[in-house]
């Protein structure tokens, strides 16, 4: 047998390369183009009208005074919960569908199908904070007509900047997860054991080591993510907690599990 | 255009695909035959790129698959129709094809024409689909980017026999235009009919490769004979202690051997002969032999079950005797 008698050559040089934002598109239609991906925008969106409605009807019942940030801190615990799980399911999908083998053969350079993913990650987490904002600028309004003495617009834009960066952290952290584990159950719940398990047993230790409390928010992600919410990162100290435990927390997992799915046999 | 070179497949100490080198020309349907786990879908995920090689490389005209720009503008690739999100339809999974390889949504309404799925059918979710349509969708999922080479795993998995005719004919005119053709199959008589070029691979080695003719010349050891007799139990069992292969057929016994070595074989055994014809050298011998003699050798070979009784002729199974009970089953094979 031959194997080094001329064969012919592919001619690719009138065929150019895949472009980047044409893999995002595809991979944003491949978000909402099943029942699962559907439904589960649709589950963010409806929970965020909802708890957002929910706290306008307590302010007016009990006629307390309230800030135009307060809904968006309330959906927030919503969105710090479903964006995770949104980054999962881009990753995850490719396995348990087993799409991947048709993923990987159109754009075998793999590094750009997750970018591709973490781009529709990032937007869709984006989509979902302009919403969040957009609905509690709508039901301050309500407010304002209803007890205008009570209701402040107190806006501070960076705090929409630090809830964006924050939101945006959280999900891909499960994006990472979901990378090393490849497996839809498995990164959910590893996702809500390391998110908050970890910060739990971390706090656990402080208390019984107290010479460990100075240590805390340089490797417990959500302790240095605080002065981000707040908007009070105006110390040098603080931007590097965050990224040192952002290092720990996003860094590791995203590193392995990217490798793992550069390296990952497709069957 | 594609070239596989000394390509390793390891897992573990177990090698699926082990130092295997062939090439697949232009203008040839080459077809690739071996049964259960001899390694075809193995060697296809290292071709494009979804299994890592342990050794060895494979190139598609001259390129590793990573290096080629939009690789479904060049390369058709069916490996397993299922392996498609079950909540999409039909249509959106070409459609999302299609969007990623730059091409016109109109060419989805070509390749469902093409392939005979029904606008009806194109708007169902794929769980739904039944076998032969999704391989269909497969197809057209291949053929989508127009490619110059077509490489598919068990393509008539699940067709019809006018699906199987159709495919058939498609890949014949595919390849006449000058495309390159790599399929897969278990069934020799499937590939028969449009291979140019065969090769045949059993416990992820290559056992034989060439076209048809050349294959049969150089089988001389599968010469077959079909024997009739008044005992066809005794002649049987005589023949298959002498380590030949027999297969009832009908009323009488297809032996893999010359008519002169069963005429010996009667005589020992003292049956009386009514009928002893040479059944010429078929390929589903040679390929039974060969891909047999692999799985004799191979470490680990099961032993073959004994053939079902049919005709009231019992074969008793011998230690070096394969399984000759269907064409389609494989020996040692696990399956
Ligand atoms: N990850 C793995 N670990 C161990 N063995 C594996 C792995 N993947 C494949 N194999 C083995 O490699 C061998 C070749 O499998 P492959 O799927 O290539 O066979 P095949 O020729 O396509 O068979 P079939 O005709 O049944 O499709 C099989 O024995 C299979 O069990
Ligand atoms: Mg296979």
């Amino acid at each position: 047998m031959s194997t080094t008698a001329a064969s012919p050559t592919l001619d690719v040089s009138g065929t150019r390369p895949i472009p980047f934002w044409r893999l995002v598109r595809v991979e944003l239609r491949k978000s909402y183009d099943t029942r699962a991906g559907f439904w589960l925008l649709f589950t963010i969106g409806l929970l965020v009208a909802l708890v957002e409605i929910a706290l306008l009807l307590a302010v007016l019942i009990q006629e307390e005074p309230v800030a135009v940030s307060d809904f968006s801190i309330v959906a927030a615990f919503i969105t710090s919960i479903l964006l995770p799980v949104l980054g999962i399911l881009l990753v995850t999908q490719e396995w348990s569908q087993r799409t991947g083998m048709v993923t990987f053969a159109i754009e075998p350079r793999r590094i750009r199908v997750v970018l591709s993913k973490l781009v529709v990650g990032i937007l869709l987490t984006l989509l979902t904070t302009v919403f969040v904002f957009v609905l509690g600028v709508v039901l301050t309004l309500v407010c304002e007509v209803v007890q205008p003495d009570l209701t402040s617009w107190d806006y501070d834009w960076r705090f929409v900047v630090a809830f964006t960066i924050g939101q945006s952290l959280t999900m891909v952290v499960g994006f990472a997860l979901a990378a090393l584990l490849l497996n839809t159950p498995g990164a959910i719940v590893l996702f809500f054991v390391y998110w908050w398990g970890l910060s739990l047993i971390l706090a656990a230790v402080a208390g019984i080591f107290p010479q460990f409390i100075d240590v805390i928010p340089w490797i417990n992600f959500q302790v240095a993510l605080g002065p981000l919410y707040e908007w009070e990162l105006d110390r040098a100290e603080e931007l590097a907690q965050i990224l040192t435990s952002g290092t720990l927390w996003i860094g590791i997992p995203l590193g392995f599990g990217l490798w793992r799915i550069l390296t990952a046999e497709l069957k | 255009m594609i070239t596989v070179d000394h390509l390793t497949k390891a897992y573990g100490s177990f090698r699926a695909v082990d130092d295997v080198s062939f090439v697949c020309h232009r203008g040839r349907v080459t077809g690739f035959l071996g049964p259960n786990g001899a390694g075809k879908t193995t060697t296809m995920r290292v071709m494009v790129g979804l299994t890592p090689p342990t050794s060895g490389r494979v190139t598609i005209g001259g390129l590793d698959y990573a290096a080629i720009p939009n690789p479904g503008r060049h390369v058709g690739v069916l490996l397993d129709a299922s392996a498609q999100h079950g909540g999409r339809t039909g249509r959106e999974i070409l459609t999302l094809g299609a969007l990623a390889m730059g091409l016109p949504s109109a060419r989805v309404d070509e390749m469902l024409a093409l392939v005979g799925l029904t606008d009806n059918e194109a708007k169902r979710r794929l769980r739904n689909y039944s076998l032969g349509m999704k391989q269909r969708l497969g197809i057209a999922h291949a053929l989508l980017g127009d490619p110059e080479v077509l490489i598919l795993d068990e393509p008539a998995n699940g067709l019809d026999p006018a699906g199987i005719r159709w495919m058939r004919g498609l890949l014949k005119s595919y390849a006449d235009r000058g495309g390159t053709v790599l399929l897969s199959s278990h069934l020799l008589n499937e590939v028969e009919l449009i291979a140019d070029e065969m090769i045949l691979i059993g416990h992820g080695r290559i056992v034989a490769q060439g076209d048809k003719k050349s294959l049969l010349a150089g089988a001389q050891g599968a010469a077959t004979s079909l024997a009739m007799s008044l005992d066809n139990t005794a002649l049987a069992t005589e023949l298959a202690r002498r380590g030949h292969l027999v297969d009832p057929v009908g009323e009488g016994l297809r032996v893999n051997a010359a008519t002169e070595v069963v005429g010996r074989a009667a005589l020992d055994a003292g049956v009386v002969l009514t009928d002893l014809r040479s059944g010429g050298v078929g390929l589903e011998d040679l390929f039974l032999e060969l891909t047999s003699a692999t799985a004799r050798d191979g470490a680990g070979a099961v032993p073959p079950p004994p053939p079902p009784p049919s005709h009231g002729v019992h074969v008793p199974p011998t230690p070096n005797m394969p399984p000759v009970d269907s064409p389609v089953t494989p020996p040692g094979g696990h399956r």
